[in-house]
């Protein structure tokens, strides 16, 4: 069979090339999704990189992506194929005084399949990374749609027979686990859990991505961050929001943070009221408590 | 169709597969959901990936095995307790222990022996081993606070071969002796000097979190080597067995220790959540509406005028109206607050919620949580502020019930939901169960929800028989997974 990639390692120094920091434990998944020929369900909090995961393996293998991005009321019709109804219509229409059963054979084939992106996937000659995105905003009754691709990569038309992948697919299902997913999904896939880094991985994470940051600044977003995800808050500040802070104090020219720009910038790492007043006033309390014992 | 490779474990004393399914009926006992396919999954897994690669290989494991992330921390624990001597880092660390046993195996009791690799660290004085402990935490090196944790759990932890603990006084005695509080201090101290200008708050409040993650990482290093050393020493079934505990989700609310209340906390949000998102789902698609006529028309115009398709109109059910009375008292606290929290955090699935806490006498706590973002900090309120002590602060139901009939009778309507929340542990004073009769005949229904098992209810002075008489369903609700149930059970 063929493999993408040879080791552990390399999944990782691949990826890194595509500027995603992979840690431990998401390469040796992503390795052994590869190896097992199974799909990937990445599950984690808002804006850790669970979607950047699927794109930057697509980059990396060379392969095309193909997303379908699942939201409520989402059927097969959208997801997987349809029939082209309005060009069956024209094709009776052209041909009224000629045989039915001829036609009839005619209408059910390919010329008037409409291909869904997960049809698209099975389809494919090329080699092709499927992302099925935010998967828990599927209804239940929905999900069972996928399961005849996630186990077996084929998908069955009753018009048409069963189509077969030619090379199985890399798939990443992402969820923000806004509620549970069936056991029946779950059991078909490796469950990969992205949480927010360690501090050493977001600071190379900030480095890597954020233009003409200095490596203290790098250092100190990360920790301030990292402080701030220790509150208590509504939202902790994602992947992105930090990366988006850290360009937003490289812009302002600032090469060191202190409680008053901290203050100033907060609200672009936090998104909700009570969470900004909350650090706001963790960064001014530490003022009272801690000059008068520093000096 | 799984190929079977024999990769043995580098001592050769078991089979790695052998190992491996002992491993997952272990998860199966500690509550996680293995089914046989994720079993011939990971079986195929660590094919692939070797057995010296620990790190990779227990996410290997984990993502075959786990497949919800509030089981992760139990799998840890079961997988260090399963492959924490065959990974090339106890080969590291013990040169002095595996010279003893060739299998790799340490001989039971190996923790008290002295150790002869190490680093040549037996011979420090204690002196110089907080020294050096203390600058591994100011510079951050992981591999000398490893090596560290290792020589505080040989001199301190005074472990004694064969008995059956969790290693929780270990942990504890060598804590003690190493004096952590006030190393915090020190090393703020130190680089406090270093520091070429004085530190900024902002930057002392960083160090600060530095320092106290690498006291921590230092903490879960020793929590490690001991468990490490209790397995050696007891053998792994044994100790798997001693290191069970509950899922999240299965935690007794009555019985929860300080962390494991933590745990809950933190637990409740996402489900409140996941909850809300699944209510709102069921409100919708449920059951269908009235025809849309407008719409149905609209659609038949590509059917040619025939109305081949029906359109409906989304439905919208009437919401409830909730009124939670609940039991504050110490026993139960932890529940009633729980549940208060649940009821909030969904109350647009309800029309109107409304809520009273007791103890012996009875007070309306709607009132915190008008317009509050945070429920926890309302919830923390209503345990602080309310006012429900009559007499002598121990439960009175009777009493409680007789003013909450006396004041809010006429709030009760027929579209009223009650939910009763308390163990009905009464200190023997009167029922009054007859409030709870009226209060049925106008409400729409009345639950009781107790958080005893249901082996301990009517015992001592409970009478939640009595009072669930009145009920339309009593419930026994110790756990989250309990909660999560009848909640979505009342919308």
């Amino acid at each position: 069979m063929f493999h993408r990639f040879e080791d552990v390692a390399s999944v990782r120094t691949k990826l890194a090339d595509a500027k995603y920091l992979a840690d431990e434990g998401i390469a040796g998944i992503v390795y052994l999704a590869d190896r097992l020929g199974k799909p990937v369900l990445v599950e984690g909090p808002a804006g850790t990189g669970k979607t950047e995961l699927a794109k930057c393996v697509a980059e990396v293998t060379g392969s095309r992506l193909i997303r379908l991005q699942c939201y409520e009321g989402l059927d097969e019709s959208k997801a997987l194929y349809e029939w082209n109804y309005k060009k069956q219509l024209l094709r009776i229409q052209t041909e009224e005084d000629s045989d039915w059963t001829e036609i009839e054979d005619d209408l059910f084939s390919e010329e008037f399949l409409l291909t869904r992106p997960l049809l698209e996937a099975i389809r494919a000659e090329d080699p092709v990374v499927l992302l099925v995105d935010e998967v828990d905003r599927l209804e239940i009754e929905t999900e069972a749609l996928l399961l005849e691709i996630l186990s077996e990569y084929q998908v069955s038309i009753p018009e048409l027979g069963t189509v077969v992948a030619t090379q199985v697919p890399l798939v990443f299902l992402t969820s923000n686990a806004t509620r549970e997913l069936s056991e029946a999904l779950k059991r078909r896939c490796l469950y990969l859990y992205i949480d927010y880094p360690d501090l050493d991985r977001e600071r190379q994470i900030i480095e890597s991505k954020v233009e003409g940051i200095n490596e203290n600044l790098a250092d100190q977003v990360a920790r301030i961050v990292r402080s701030v995800r220790q509150l208590d808050l509504k939202k902790h500040p994602s992947v992105s929001e930090t990366l988006d802070w850290a360009r937003t104090l490289v812009l302002l020219g600032i090469d060191k943070v202190d409680a008053q720009t901290a203050t100033d910038t907060v609200n672009v790492l936090l998104k909700y009221r009570t969470d900004i007043d909350k650090a706001v006033k963790e960064f001014a309390d530490n003022q009272d408590e801690l000059v008068p014992e520093g000096t | 169709m799984v190929s079977l490779a024999e990769p043995t474990t580098h001592g050769g004393e078991k089979p790695l597969l052998d190992l491996l399914s002992d491993f997952i009926v272990e998860l199966r006992r500690a509550g996680l959901p293995v089914s046989l396919t994720e079993n011939l999954d990971a079986m195929e897994a660590v094919t692939h990936i070797p057995i010296e690669d620990r790190e990779a290989f227990k996410y290997a494991l984990g993502a075959t095995l786990v497949k919800n992330h509030a089981h992760w921390k139990a799998f840890e624990v079961v997988f260090e307790v399963y492959f924490s001597l065959r990974g090339p880092e106890y080969d590291v660390i013990g040169e002095g222990d595996d010279a003893e046993g060739p299998d790799g195996e340490v001989a039971p009791g190996d923790g008290q022996q002295p150790q002869g690799g190490g680093g040549g660290m037996q011979a420090l004085t204690p002196e110089q081993l907080a020294e050096m402990l203390f600058k591994a935490l100011m510079n951050g090196d992981a591999a000398m606070l490893a090596a560290l944790a290792r020589q505080a759990v040989t001199r301190f932890a005074g472990m004694e071969p064969g008995r059956p603990v969790g290693g929780t006084y270990y942990l504890y005695r060598t804590l003690r002796n190493l004096e952590l509080d006030d190393l915090l201090e020190q090393l703020m101290e130190a680089s406090r000097e270093d520091a070429p200008e004085d530190l900024t708050p902002l930057e002392e409040r960083l160090e600060r979190d530095e320092f106290s993650d690498r006291i921590e990482q230092l903490k879960r290093e020793i929590e490690a080597e001991i468990r490490r050393r209790l397995v050696a020493d007891r053998g792994v079934d044994a100790m798997a067995k001693t290191l069970r505990k509950p899922l999240p989700e299965d935690v007794d609310f009555m019985h929860a220790s300080r962390e494991e209340l933590a745990n809950l906390r933190k637990a409740i949000y996402p489900l409140t959540r996941k909850l809300a998102a699944r209510l709102a789902r069921k409100r919708r698609h449920g059951r269908k509406g009235a025809l849309d006529f407008r719409s149905t028309m609209r659609h038949s115009l590509s059917y040619g005028g025939v109305p081949a398709e029906l359109k409906f109109r989304y439905p919208r059910p009437a919401k409830p109206e909730i009124m939670v009375v609940a039991d504050i008292s110490g026993s139960v606290a932890a529940f009633a607050r729980f549940t208060l929290h649940l009821v909030y955090a969904i109350s647009n699935q309800f029309s109107k919620v409304r809520s009273y806490v007791f103890i012996d006498g009875l007070d309306e706590v709607t009132r915190f949580f008008d317009g509050v973002e945070d429920i926890g900090e309302a919830v923390h309120r209503v345990n602080t502020e309310a006012d429900v002590v009559w007499v002598d602060g121990h439960s009175d139901y009777g009493h409680a019930f007789g003013v909450f009939w006396e004041r809010y009778n006429r709030d009760i309507g027929p579209k009223t939901t009650v939910l009763v929340l308390g163990d009905a542990r009464n200190n023997y004073h009167a029922s009054q169960s007859w409030i709870l009769k009226e209060v049925q005949q106008r409400a729409r229904k009345v639950y009781w929800l107790d958080p005893e098992p249901r082996a301990y209810w009517d015992t001592g002075d409970s009478i939640v028989g009595e009072y669930g008489n009145h009920c339309d369903g009593v419930f026994e609700v110790r756990n989250l997974r309990q909660l999560e149930a009848f909640v979505e059970k009342l919308v």
